[in-house]
């Protein structure tokens, strides 16, 4: 009887804390952003301005749901739960302590890509379903920017799966017992943070939205709880890069004295706030520059480092 | 990509820098005091109301929101019967302060002036009326002006010559 409701009951949590703390997030980056820009932030809705989170989410709830007449609809409406789907369902395999995880599965950095591939497809059909020429060039620069990182997002991760000789997340994190895998691959994590940057289209990377340029890219004409959802895919996402380098390079919840847990949110929570801080202090680069960087210099770099690191463990077998 | 790190690093010790916001209801910002805020109508030091209603600040409002009628009391003294301005319509803007001639429009370093309907910001003679004399505590129109009015006759004011007889043939 327990063995069968265990699982539930982990999915009901793993589910309880993404999704609040995807919610929070709304909170948490404005008064980090606010903190650098030496800002207060959202402070006068409950304490320290945490009722800005309720206060939002009632704001989208309630904002007229409008779907263009020009607009393809049942993509239109499909496209934005795509990518929180696919964001929630990559949290099946991630181990947030020993023995709490969805499913482990033997390929759970292959079903972790393959997850964040598919969530290219809500942007595309977002921009394609909205008809609008703003919408469909990040449409279509979305798809060309998360295709390109991808290629070498999955090759920087190749260099950890080399020394842990797994593809399970729990092998990985234990493999990191003796020493974190950040050190021997850390080209692996530069180039993994970055294609993770790019990957959750978050500044400043973030050329599919391009308010500046392209109103808002592929999410100009959506508005109300579809542009909300958006904005929790990005967030889930970005809570999930930060999970998985946390997992990959950082060794995950193996940490002194405190819970297994405790020491898993606190590194993750430390690279959602790196990723805030990108936001914060980086400039948007030209689209040109984003894909001959990761075609002419961080493709070649994940070669590299996957070549260097396979001659390696080989010389020391 | 080292200045990149190296922007990051400057904006991470933003977190530890003075945040510029005033936090407005509970601290409040300086406002000088030739802050261009609501209009008050002054008064002499004596207590006397020091418009002439000239109408001169009527004239120099771009937006026409000062509106006053202009009556004498039994001393002969200008006054406006009514004078009202509509702060719906006004900029703030200073230019009657500046016609003014005789200090009576003033603008204070007063901005909270909110309202939920719009004809309450129509300010009466009532409301604009303050008792002091404002920026100028010494100044009295009627004293240093040399016209004639109840209990003080040409040449009584101050630093003012008695006027030269010309039906009188004396040097």
């Amino acid at each position: 009887m327990m063995a069968k409701f265990l699982p539930l009951l982990v999915i009901a949590v793993v589910l309880f804390v993404v999704l609040n703390l995807a919610a929070g997030l709304i909170w948490v980056e404005r008064r980090l952003l606010a903190l650098w820009q030496d800002r207060y932030g959202p402070n006068r809705v409950g304490p320290f301005g945490l009722g800005q989170i309720v206060a939002d989410s009632i704001k989208l709830f309630t904002k007229e749901d409008w779907i263009p007449p020009f607009a393809d609809k049942p993509v239109f409406v499909l496209a934005p739960a795509i990518v929180v789907a696919t964001a929630l369902i990559s949290f099946a395999v991630v181990p947030f302590a020993p023995g709490f995880v969805i499913a482990d599965l033997n390929v759970g950095i292959l079903f972790l890509l393959a997850m964040s591939s598919l969530g290219v497809y809500s942007v595309v059909l977002a921009g394609w379903s909205s008809n609008n020429k703003y919408s469909l060039l990040g449409g279509i620069r979305a798809s060309a920017q998360m295709m390109s990182y991808e290629v070498f997002m999955g090759l920087a991760l190749l260099g950890v799966v080399i020394l842990a000789g797994s593809f399970r997340l729990t092998d990985i994190v234990e493999a990191q017992r003796g020493m974190w895998f950040v050190i021997p691959q850390f080209l692996g994590f530069i180039l993994f943070l970055i294609a993770g940057v790019a990957e959750t289209r978050r500044l400043p990377f973030d050329l599919a939205e391009a308010e500046s340029e392209l109103i808002a890219g592929f999410h100009s004409e959506y508005s109300g709880m579809k542009f909300g959802m958006f904005f929790v895919g990005e967030y889930i996402g970005v809570i999930l890069i930060s999970a998985t380098i946390a997992l990959l390079f950082f060794g995950g919840w193996l940490g002194p004295v405190l819970p297994p847990a405790f020491w898993f949110g606190a590194k993750t929570m430390f690279f959602i706030c790196l990723f805030i801080l990108f936001r914060a202090g980086l400039p948007r680069p030209r689209f040109d520059q984003l894909m001959s960087w990761g075609w002419k210099v961080l493709l070649p770099l994940a070669l590299i480092n996957l070549l260097v690191t396979g001659a390696v463990v080989l010389a020391r077998r | 990509m080292l200045s990149l790190v190296r922007s990051l690093w400057e904006v991470f010790r933003h977190a530890f820098a003075r945040r510029v916001t005033v936090q407005y209801p509970e601290q409040k910002a300086y406002l000088s005091p030739r802050y261009r805020g609501r209009i008050v109508l002054t008064r002499d030091p004596d207590g006397g109301e020091r418009c002439v209603a000239c109408n001169l600040c009527a004239v120099a409002c771009p937006v026409d929101c000062i509106s006053l009628q202009a009556t004498e009391d039994e001393h002969g003294r200008r006054y406006p019967e009514f004078f009202r301005i509509n702060f719906s319509r006004c900029i703030f803007c200073g230019f009657c302060e500046e016609a003014c001639p005789t200090y009576a429009i003033q603008l204070t370093p007063d901005t909270e002036m909110g309202e939920y309907k719009r004809k309450n910001l129509v300010y009466e003679k009532e409301d604009l009326m303050i008792d002091g004399p404002g920026k100028y505590p010494d100044y009295n129109f009627w004293r240093v002006a040399g016209v004639a009015i109840g209990g003080k006759d040409k040449g009584q004011a101050e630093k003012e010559l008695v006027p030269v007889d010309t039906h009188s043939l004396l040097p």
